[in-house]
């Protein structure tokens, strides 16, 4: 465990500037830093916490989401706005990690978590072949072993079209998440677009109104406290018995969080039926690249949607 | 199995203390264990822009305000909260399990909200009011948390008894305790490897109302 050097920023001035020094590493909840930093995994040399900085507050309406980057994992959780408005949301946040870890974690952390593979949390292995386990993502693979994305928020947010607003000495940008996360085939060293003195100052997404008819379904090996094999972020706009709207993001199976277009589009202005979610969920599968202990994923992917809309669905 | 001499009950954990003291201190980085030093040290300004910089590994006065007591220590800003606890301020009462937030025996509450404190730096917890497993009781009086693990055996082995208990204290604050389903959702992170977790549920549904100030 390398020694560093550690100060708080009291404004973001401070923070961008701190930040600039080589081999720095802003810290808020410290969940993944320390954690990181302990299996010598991430060795920053200076610690530049940002938890002063006033990147907080949840806005959930119809028209417009946005969160706070520093905002706690729990505080978003609980926030009656989010959880009526976008419950695909909520439920992502609190189907993640444990209540002591919610209540450290911020938001934008969470979206910047690493992989939960051994190869890339003990850097002694990583000289070593990667081997296939059962947890490898399916999509987004670049030909090579990879583990999903563990981020839940992600997946939920993906399904909505959100962006990060990002700030550097260079000014800001917004990255529509789609972009800012990197699959390993673009660059095995590099997770996401984020620049080495950017900071993440919020999460926003234009609103969606049937937002409040959406869920978040995570299958893992325990049912609670696990990273998801497979979970689906769902919400559905059905009228008349005809589904005139959806959006399907997936977890557990992508490098990067997954969205599912194809089976999107098999769903609209289809009738609202169990047999519709099912014909759609055999799409889930395209372009899946898997080895034997993986394959199961895309069996797992299928049910989750149907079960995801089916929990929404309104179906008798 | 023979009884104990007299007077043995209150020896044990200073016999562990004893007995324990020399491997753990042989254990702590010798630069963890450093004197103070100035904080100029820790300056940024020292490295002039743009050249490499070698980290300064020093110690700064960290503040910490635990169970209603202002201690000050010099530490080094990687030092956790648990190993300041642990290893500087003599509170062993808080466990080490898995050292990466994944077991939860080092749950203590920082400003009322449940946290690992392995994953916590000590520098980041100052000016905040942190309570530990020996700061729950008032005096004599155990906390009713306390009480109903006792009462429902909500334990066997006890190592992740401390973490349980300050864990559980969190919950019935948050009211993330109202039924079974959700203590056993909202205790997750707290593992007990010798399966005590029904007694666990149980004590929490014993204590909650107390805690809520209902009878007892």
């Amino acid at each position: 465990m390398n020694s560093f050097t550690f100060e708080a920023a009291t404004d973001e001035a401070a923070a961008l500037k701190a930040v600039a020094r080589s081999s720095s590493s802003f810290i808020a909840g410290g969940t993944t830093l320390v954690d990181l930093w302990k299996m010598g995994a991430l060795q920053p040399e200076h610690v530049v916490d940002i938890n002063a900085l006033p990147y907080r507050g949840v806005t959930a309406t119809p028209e417009k989401l946005q969160l706070g980057a520093l905002e706690r994992m729990a505080v978003a959780a609980d926030h009656p706005d989010l959880a009526r408005h976008y419950p695909l949301v909520a439920k992502s946040l609190l189907l993640a990690a444990s209540a002591q870890l919610r209540n450290m974690a911020s938001l934008g952390g969470n979206l910047l978590q690493r992989p939960r593979s051994d190869t890339y949390r003990r850097p002694e292995l990583r000289k070593l072949p990667l081997y296939p386990t059962r947890n490898d993502a399916i999509f987004a693979t670049g030909g090579r072993v990879a583990f999903p994305h563990p981020s839940d928020l992600a997946v939920a947010l993906t399904a909505l079209d959100a962006s990060v607003r990002l700030r550097s000495p260079r000014g800001e940008r917004t990255v529509e998440l789609s972009r800012f996360y990197l699959a390993p085939n673009d660059t095995p060293e590099r997770l996401t677009s984020l620049a080495s003195d950017e900071i993440i100052v919020s999460i926003e997404a234009p609103g969606l109104p049937y937002g409040r008819r959406s869920t978040y379904v995570k299958i893992r090996d325990r049912s609670s406290y696990q990273f998801a094999l497979v979970s689906v972020a769902a919400a559905l706009d059905v009228d008349g018995g005809k589904i005139r709207d959806v959006r399907l993001a997936a977890g557990g199976v992508g490098a990067k969080p997954w969205r599912l277009p194809q089976v999107e589009a098999a769903l609209r202005e289809k009738p609202n039926t169990r047999s519709s979610y099912e014909a759609a969920a055999k799409l889930a599968g395209e372009g899946a690249e898997t080895h034997a202990q993986n394959a199961y994923k895309v069996t797992l992917l299928e049910r989750t949607i149907v079960r995801a809309l089916s929990e929404i669905g309104g179906l008798s | 199995m023979s009884l104990p001499p007299p007077g043995f009950s209150e020896s044990r954990r200073e016999f562990l203390k004893q007995a324990t003291g020399l491997v753990s201190l042989a254990l702590v980085p010798p630069d963890l264990m450093s004197k103070p030093s100035s904080l100029s040290e820790l300056s940024l300004d020292d490295a002039a822009p743009g050249t490499a910089t070698k980290p300064v590994s020093g110690a700064v006065d960290v503040t910490l305000q635990i169970n209603g007591q202002s201690h000050t220590l010099a530490l080094e800003p990687r030092v956790t909260l648990l190993d300041a606890l642990r290893e500087r301020l003599d509170l062993p009462g808080t466990k080490k399990g898995c050292d990466h937030g994944a077991c939860g025996a080092c749950t203590v509450l920082i400003d009322g909200q449940r946290v690992v404190s392995c994953l916590t730096l000590a520098v980041m917890a100052q000016g905040k009011k942190i309570t530990t497993i020996e700061g729950l009781a008032a005096g004599d009086q155990l906390h009713p948390m306390q009480q109903a693990f006792l009462e429902c055996d909500g334990f066997q082995c006890g190592y992740c008894t401390a973490g349980q208990i300050m864990s559980a204290v969190g919950c019935v604050n948050e009211n993330h305790a109202r039924d079974d389903a959700e203590i056993r959702e909202f205790m997750s992170g707290n593992l007990c490897r010798c399966g005590a977790y029904p007694n666990i549920r149980d004590a929490i549904q014993k204590a909650a109302p107390v805690m809520k100030g209902g009878a007892a």
